[in-house]
């Protein structure tokens, strides 16, 4: 046998084992943490899967088979204009990086060849959270507001981020390596109205398929025994008694809150066009549809039908698992999003370090964001988990914004494009920017 | 003798298209050898931004798909 290649093996045959032997099966908590894993995985599965994520594949698989990158590119070239290629940068990542896992060699890619380390780091800072995967997936489970902070966030400081590596490191102009940008042309050049129209009904069939209606009352309770982060819910009370209030949430959840933690309950004024628009929304969707089919088969010819399923099927295999696995981690350790159930860490700890507003549990947030990795797109679950938990708002959104853009592995990828100092730099940058904004959004929204 | 080289940092994308770029020499008959280029900055080098690409003696074919053996047949003659 030879040791030297098989030790590695060894020593994860060894772990496992004694994981095993150590299982904590039959401690309360332990078991009471599977369960709230699966439960979680259930949820997703009904609320999320089919609604919202197979729409959301097809949109992705159509942007990153039909929008020509080319012509995006030509605006973050070595021979751009540099305000331009900011602010083109720090939107592109919609249409460049479809999901966040493509974002790392397009980064390479502009800082070498192209616009620069400005605008190669504001790319890098927006892209994993404004590509539309990221963005359908927070706004649909962590909220609009969360969304679109994450959107808007992202977008901003992206530019203040990019300015500032350019201001600092301007005295060295990289050598730029002498290749020529390689891109996909896309299929056939379609006019744009074409393509607008194309995505715009995909959008809308996502957004009216997934319609909630308003609620009746809102309730607002703090999260856990001694929490600081007030909870709300909206929706139509089903019992209210001393021992507590039962209330069923606008995407169909029955949330039960023991009547101490319970801080208020207001009226909610319904918005009647929204009213409407629940009430059609299934006749609004195969309108959509309908639309949608007819445009498919008489502007794309088979071949493009074909490449566009293939890239969604691509998607869909790529990312499921992962978020699978980011469902079962998040319920596992963190339990359901609401008070009541807890997993494995006590809602107490994360009470402690993010919960409330403050300037460390922003800070906490950042640094934790940044150096752990999350797979594509499983930020969304751990979120959720950790807001149900009692995590405040603003952390939340600066866990958001650092997360993705840094991991520790990509963190090694980076140092081997810019080197160790331009990535210090730009780590602290991420931590600090995210802080800001996580405090803003805290103390605006929280 | 054709050089393939398959750019990529390791996804399963690019596993792929190593092996249609393999049967696609193999049907053709034509001797090859693969090359897997999987470090960023020599991706870079390449003008390639978008993995898995596919390279023929130094020369970028394909960006960003996996390919299927027809079409790099194409590309081999």
């Amino acid at each position: 046998m030879d040791f030297k290649s098989e030790w590695k093996k060894l020593f994860v045959i060894a772990a496992v084992f004694l994981a095993c032997f150590y299982l904590p099966v039959g401690s309360s908590r332990f078991d009471n943490a599977v369960g709230e894993s699966l439960h979680l995985v259930k949820w997703y599965a009904r609320e999320h899967a089919l609604l919202c994520l197979v729409p959301a594949f097809f949109i992705a698989g159509a942007i990153s088979v039909f929008v020509s990158r080319a012509s995006v590119m030509k605006y973050l070239g070595a021979g751009a204009n540099k305000i331009l290629a900011y602010g083109v940068a720090s939107v592109s990542g919609t249409v460049l990086a479809v999901c966040s896992c493509t974002v790392l060699p397009l980064f390479a890619g502009i800082y070498k060849m192209g616009a620069g380390l400005g605008p190669a780091t504001a790319f890098l800072y927006s892209g994993p959270a404004i590509n539309v995967l990221a963005i359908i997936l927070t706004a649909r489970i962590l909220g609009l507001e969360l969304g679109i902070a994450r959107a808007v966030g992202a977008v901003l400081f992206s530019v203040i981020i990019g300015l500032a590596m350019h201001i600092i490191y301007r005295k060295e102009e990289s050598q730029k390596a002498q290749s020529q940008m390689a891109m996909p042309e896309p299929l056939v050049q379609r006019p744009l109205w074409k393509n607008a129209l194309y995505f715009a009904s995909m959008v809308g069939i996502l957004v009216f398929a997934n319609w909630a209606r308003s609620g009746d009352v809102r309730a607002v309770f703090l999260c856990c025994p001694g929490g600081l982060t007030a909870y709300q819910i909206e929706g139509t009370l089903v019992s209210r008694t001393d021992a507590g209030l039962k209330i069923l949430d606008t995407s169909g959840k029955t949330h039960e809150i023991p009547a101490g933690l319970v801080e208020q309950v207001q009226d909610v004024k319904k918005n009647s066009l929204y009213e409407v628009i629940y009430q059609f929304r299934l006749f609004l969707v195969i309108l959509l549809l309908t639309a949608f089919a007819v445009m498919v088969f008489r502007w794309f010819d088979r071949h493009e039908i074909a490449e566009w399923f293939a890239a969604t099927w691509g998607f869909a295999k790529q990312i499921l698992p992962l978020l699978l696995a980011g469902v079962l981690a998040s319920g596992f350790l963190l339990g359901r999003p609401d008070p009541a159930h807890e997993g494995v860490i006590p809602v107490k700890w994360i009470n402690a370090a993010v919960g409330g507003n403050s300037i460390w549990a922003n800070l906490f947030a950042a640094v934790a964001g940044a150096f752990m990795y999350f797979a594509t797109l499983t930020e969304v679950p751990i979120l959720q988990g950790l807001l149900g938990a009692g995590m405040g708002k603003g952390p939340a959104l600066a866990l958001l914004l650092a997360g993705p853009a840094l991991s520790l592995p990509s963190m090694l990828v980076l140092r081997s494009v810019m080197g160790t100092q331009k990535t210090v730099v730009f780590v602290c940058l991420v931590i600090v920017m995210a802080t800001i904004s996580g405090m803003i959004f805290g103390a605006v929204w929280g | 003798m054709k050089k393939i080289q398959i750019l990529g940092t390791g996804c399963p994308k690019c596993k792929k298209l190593t092996e249609n770029a393999e049967s696609a020499a193999k049907e053709l008959g034509v001797a090859y050898e693969v090359e897997k280029v999987t470090d960023i900055n020599e991706i870079m080098k390449f003008g390639v931004m978008m993995t898995p690409a596919l390279a023929v003696d130094g020369q970028v074919k394909s960006v960003g798909k996996v390919i299927s053996p027809d079409e790099i047949k194409k590309m081999l003659l």
